[in-house]
């Protein structure tokens, strides 16, 4: 473990937090999933009502969304904007 | 050969915004960014294009000619949506949020023509939202007077700090959903570009319909639909 500088290790741990972070990604993608999956059934059951269906869907999706891209913020500060770097 | 030899990057990942030119005033430092100059191209397109617009529809013709045509689906699209969501408010709106769909599409999908979208930089996602919030919180108090306030400690009082995180969250949920989802689809192309520089030619075009259109179109599309939607919750909902 000689050699290994204060800075390296920081730049270590924050390539494996990123990583981490995306994690957050399963959310969104199970949510997403479960809305596309009601809208398909609601649009089987009343065809007509497509458009309505279509875009409360999109809409309860792109908010389902907001918490994975929380997690995309937090893994794009730390890769590309790291603030521990600067406490060495 | 080393291994992955074929996934090094040649140069740099290269998706940041870059500084072109450097002004002082009143003390503070102050650039000119690549931002900047992709939303002088987009305000550019759009004011050539409502130029042609304006003339067209002066000399409007019975039969509609394609660009006349163009114009006026465009038009009515646009009155349709404000139109469905918010009722017989829709006349106050549908200006401002033609202007804002219309300009944030053309942001988005401006990494199809090489630029670097504006909308991927997080100083124009969140005055878009900030505007957003101003707008709700002006009906809120136009229509709602005091209970502007007092709605905050409903249903219990002790929900005060969480109703109030709910309404300071709006700006900064909106403008980050549009700025994450435009970055990621510029940090993937540019990615995909400079791993794969030799290999990436004519096929990268399906990802960016993707990430460039669909993933824009939508994203557009969330944006004012939220907008409309948070603002016409604060209004007297019609009989």
């Amino acid at each position: 473990m000689d050699g290994i500088t204060g800075k390296a290790l920081v730049l270590a741990c924050s390539a494996i937090g990123a990583g981490l972070a995306m994690i957050a990604g399963i959310g969104p993608g199970v949510g997403q999933g479960i809305a596309a999956g009601y809208g398909a059934s609601a649009v089987g059951r009343n065809p007509g009502a497509k458009g309505d269906i279509m875009s409360t869907m999109l809409l309860g999706q792109a908010v389902a969304e907001t918490t994975g891209l929380y997690g995309l913020a937090i893994a794009f500060i730390l890769l590309f904007a790291n603030p521990l770097i600067g406490k060495l | 050969m080393r291994a992955g030899f074929l996934l090094a990057a040649s140069g740099d990942v290269d998706f940041m915004i870059h500084g072109l030119f450097k002004y002082r005033l009143f003390g503070q430092e102050f650039w000119i960014t690549t931002t900047h100059v992709s939303i002088l191209v987009v305000m550019l397109v759009l004011f050539v294009f409502a130029l042609a617009a304006n003339r067209t529809m002066h000399h409007a013709q019975e039969v509609p000619g394609f660009f006349q045509n163009i114009v006026e689906m465009i038009v009515e699209m646009l009155d349709d949506m404000v139109e469905k969501s918010m009722g017989s408010y829709a006349k106050k709106y549908r200006n401002y949020i033609g202007s804002i769909f219309i300009f944030i599409f053309v942001s988005n999908i401006s990494g199809l023509f090489g630029l670097r979208p504006p909308t991927a930089d997080y100083g124009v996602t969140l005055p878009l939202g900030i505007i957003t919030f101003c707008i709700i919180q002006y009906n809120n108090v136009k229509y709602n007077k005091f209970g502007a306030f007092t709605d905050l400690f409903k249903p219990i009082p002790i929900l005060f700090p969480i109703n109030l995180i709910g309404e300071i969250a709006v700006p900064f949920s909106l403008s980050l959903r549009l700025f994450g989802n435009v970055l990621s689809g510029t940090v993937m192309m540019s990615l995909i570009y400079s791993l794969l520089s030799k290999f990436a030619v004519g096929w990268p075009g399906f990802l960016h319909i993707y990430f460039d259109l669909f993933s824009g179109a939508i994203q557009t599309y969330v944006f004012c639909m939220l907008t409309m939607v948070f603002t016409s919750q604060k209004m007297p909902q019609e009989s």
